[in-house]
């Protein structure tokens, strides 16, 4: 059985709203950062998908996935060490308190 | 022998450099101000008296010198000045009056607070006169005449304190800038049609006949509206009594002898202009002849000296214009004699009540009396202003007053005759109920009145001379003063039009004008001296006449509710509009602004959370725009 491109879509979709709604709403900043990695892996499945079901199948796609997870692993990495580090400074861990670009 | 006329030019200059001096040094000067004045109008004088005594040469031609000022196109403006007989006239009588009203002011401003000051307006008033007088064009003039003007309104408002001299000051302002509209106007028109400022120009189209009778005649009204409104007549005359809140001093020289007496001398120095209309003749001799009559018997009922004063100038100015306006060499020649010997004896009458005033230090008549003994000199030169002004035998004011008799007389208009004949008997009372008043009788307030200082009663002197002299010097057995006048070239345009003129009263004439003279001055002394007849019995069976004549016919009151409140009520209106519609838009426009950018500061709120959520928001918006307006998905090429 093929299961065909739009169903690869779709869950890549619903995986980066549900990843961008979480950005952007959620108060906690891991769990903003945990977002942000949602939306990396709905495009990740985009990537895959295309390079797959797409009209020049090609092997570039997974690596550019691969690529992209290291990337992501290396970014949230450096977002958690800022986050401590805001987090001694200012002991919370809440976005909307965040805002010393307008202060 | 024009050597020393060449430097007449000097003459207002003088005045000019005391004004800089007192400007520049006052704060050091102090009272020394009045020496630096005093000093330099003497130089003035001098000089007018050697330029005056050489046009009395024989032969003396008019000198007149210009140089170019403006050029634009083809038209050259001048600047000069000229000397003829009028001029020189005048020079002589702005400079003695000014220089005796400097010494005098020495003596009445003593220890006032900001003496340097009045002196730099009496130096910047005297350069301004006699620039005006000596201007061989009507640019010139008129630019002279503002200036006089403005003089006028700083000394009216000398005393800035006093709500009433503020009001006077602008009401002086603002009147004589009505009358000033009208001259701004004929110039224009003179210049539009003859292609030039110049008097001599103009005077030469008019004898050309390039004119059209009714451009003349236009003209000629709106000029004389300029001399309306500095000259006081009606209905522009409400300023003048009001401009009485000003020093005394300057009552004397700016608002009775020399600036007042400017609409007088405009006439006369474009009179060739006049003599060409009929009609505009008519204007001037029927303003004047009803101001002469209608100012008079407002002076009969008034109660503060000065404003009698300032009745009897404007009443006299009245009877120049009558005298001008009954047209003829005659005419002309008793309207600028009268302008003169009434310059010496308005002056005398404005400075001995200066005294006065300085003395009992109230200006109500009713509460002066008895000062005859106690001011021995103020009392004999202010009787001889009297007997000037009423025209008696032999004082200065008979000479000139016969001879506007004459002039009406010859010129048979006879309705005019007796309106000036009335006039001088109102005149003759009211100058000795003011005398008697003020100075027969018993003390009737509570003042030590002494005797001003020699430098005030100097001046009074001098003028009460110059009072009883003036006189002969146009007598009708030698008319000297009219022959000379009547020399120039104006005299001369006069002459070629009407052929000259005796100008003098025949005797019967002379002899009812002072027997209405004397019977005014009887019924004055009957009420106010002798007390024989009850001087309230007037007011008491009249007393709708004695209002009307004590309220100025309600002049005021009528301009007040016809001008000034209807004024008010639009200035109001119009404030409105401008506080509620103008304002109101552009404060609209500034709250929209506002508005805007508070809406964008508020989105400006460090939150990263809600920039994203904008940043989404926008992209969403971009694609729906995208989608709906691209046709088969035109736009990004989607589709294609």
């Amino acid at each position: 059985m093929s299961v065909s491109i739009t169903s690869y879509l779709l869950v890549a979709l619903i995986l980066f709203c549900v990843g961008l709604y979480g950005a952007l709403t959620k108060r906690n900043a891991v769990v903003v950062l945990i977002s942000i990695e949602l939306m990396l892996n709905a495009v990740n499945i985009n990537l895959v998908a295309f390079s797959k079901y797409g009209l020049y199948p090609a092997v570039t796609g997974h690596i550019f996935s691969l690529f992209t997870m290291t990337v992501a692993a290396a970014e949230v990495a450096v977002a958690l060490a800022i986050l401590i580090a805001l987090y001694r400074n200012k002991e919370t861990v809440n976005v909307d308190e965040m805002d010393s670009m307008k202060r | 022998m024009d050597t020393l006329m060449q430097y007449a030019w000097l003459i207002p200059l003088f005045p000019l450099l005391a004004f800089i001096v007192i400007v520049s040094f006052g704060r050091q000067l102090k009272e020394g101000a009045a020496a630096v004045g005093i000093l330099f109008t003497a130089v003035s004088f001098g000089l007018a008296v050697l330029t005056f005594w050489q046009r009395f040469q024989e032969g003396a031609t008019d000198y007149k010198f210009s140089i170019d000022w403006l050029k634009v196109g083809d038209i050259v403006i001048t600047m000069g000045f000229e000397i003829n007989q009028l001029n020189a006239l005048m020079l002589l009588i702005v400079t003695l009056v000014s220089l005796l009203v400097q010494i005098y002011s020495k003596g009445y401003m003593h220890g006032d607070e900001r003496f340097p000051v009045f002196y730099q307006y009496l130096a910047l008033f005297t350069f301004s006169m006699l620039g005006l007088v000596i201007a061989p064009n009507l640019l010139q003039i008129y630019i002279f005449w503002e200036l006089v003007g403005v003089c006028s309104f700083l000394l009216v408002g000398y005393y800035y304190f006093k709500p009433e001299a503020k009001a006077a000051a602008k009401k002086a302002f603002i009147v004589t800038r009505i009358g000033d509209l009208g001259l701004f106007i004929g110039i224009c028109l003179l210049f539009w049609w003859t292609g030039s400022f110049e008097l001599s120009q103009i005077f030469d189209s008019i004898a050309l006949g390039k004119l059209e009778p009714w451009m003349i005649t236009l003209a000629a009204i709106l000029i004389f509206v300029g001399a309306i409104g500095k000259s006081g007549q009606f209905p522009l005359h409400t300023w003048l009594p009001d401009a009485m809140e000003g020093p005394t001093p300057v009552s004397a020289l700016i608002h009775a002898a020399t600036m007042v007496a400017a609409g007088v001398y405009l006439v006369a120095a474009t009179y060739p202009l006049f003599i060409a209309s009929d009609a505009a003749l008519n204007v001037v001799a029927y303003i004047g002849g009803f101001t002469a009559i209608f100012a008079a018997s407002i002076g009969l009922t008034q109660k503060d000296i000065k404003r009698v004063l300032a009745y009897s100038t404007v009443s006299q100015l009245g009877y120049m214009m009558l005298a001008l306006g009954v047209a003829g060499a005659a005419g002309y020649v008793a309207g600028t004699f009268h302008l003169m010997t009434h310059a010496f004896f308005k002056a005398l009458l404005f400075l001995g009540a200066g005294s006065v005033i300085h003395a009992v230090h109230t200006q109500n008549v009713f509460e002066m009396g008895g000062l005859w003994k106690k001011m021995p000199i103020t009392a004999l030169t202010f009787l001889i202003g009297c007997l000037a002004i009423a025209g008696i035998f032999p004082f200065a004011g008979f000479w000139s007053k016969e001879a506007i008799l004459g002039a009406v007389y010859e010129a048979h208009r006879y309705d005019l005759l007796f309106i000036a004949i009335l006039a001088a008997f109102f005149t003759a009372f009211y100058m000795f109920r003011l005398f008697f008043l003020t100075f027969a009788g018993e003390a009737r307030g509570k003042h030590e009145a002494h005797e001003s200082p020699g430098v005030m009663t100097g001046p009074l002197l001098i003028l009460a001379l110059l009072a009883i002299v003036a006189g002969f010097i146009n007598t009708p057995y030698a008319p000297v003063f009219g022959d000379w006048l009547l020399s120039g070239e104006v005299g001369t345009i006069i002459e070629d039009v009407f052929g000259a003129g005796e100008g003098h009263a025949a005797a019967w004439l002379q002899i009812a004008a002072l027997g209405v003279s004397i019977l005014g001055i009887l019924l004055a002394w009957l009420m106010y001296g002798k007390r024989a007849i009850p001087s309230d019995a007037i007011p008491e069976a009249m007393p709708w006449l004695y209002q009307l004549s004590y309220r100025k016919y309600f002049v005021d009151e009528f301009y007040h509710y016809v001008v000034v409140v209807p004024l008010g009520w639009l200035g109001y209106l119009l404030n409105l509009f401008d506080k509620y519609i103008v304002d109101g838009l552009v404060s609209l426009i500034a709250k929209i602004t506002r508005g805007i950018g508070a809406l964008h500061g508020r989105a400006q709120n460090g939150q990263v959370q809600s920039y994203g959520a904008m940043v989404l928001f926008g992209l969403l918006l971009l694609i729906v725009a995208i989608t709906l307006t691209a046709q088969g998905g035109g736009v990004l090429g989607i589709g294609q």
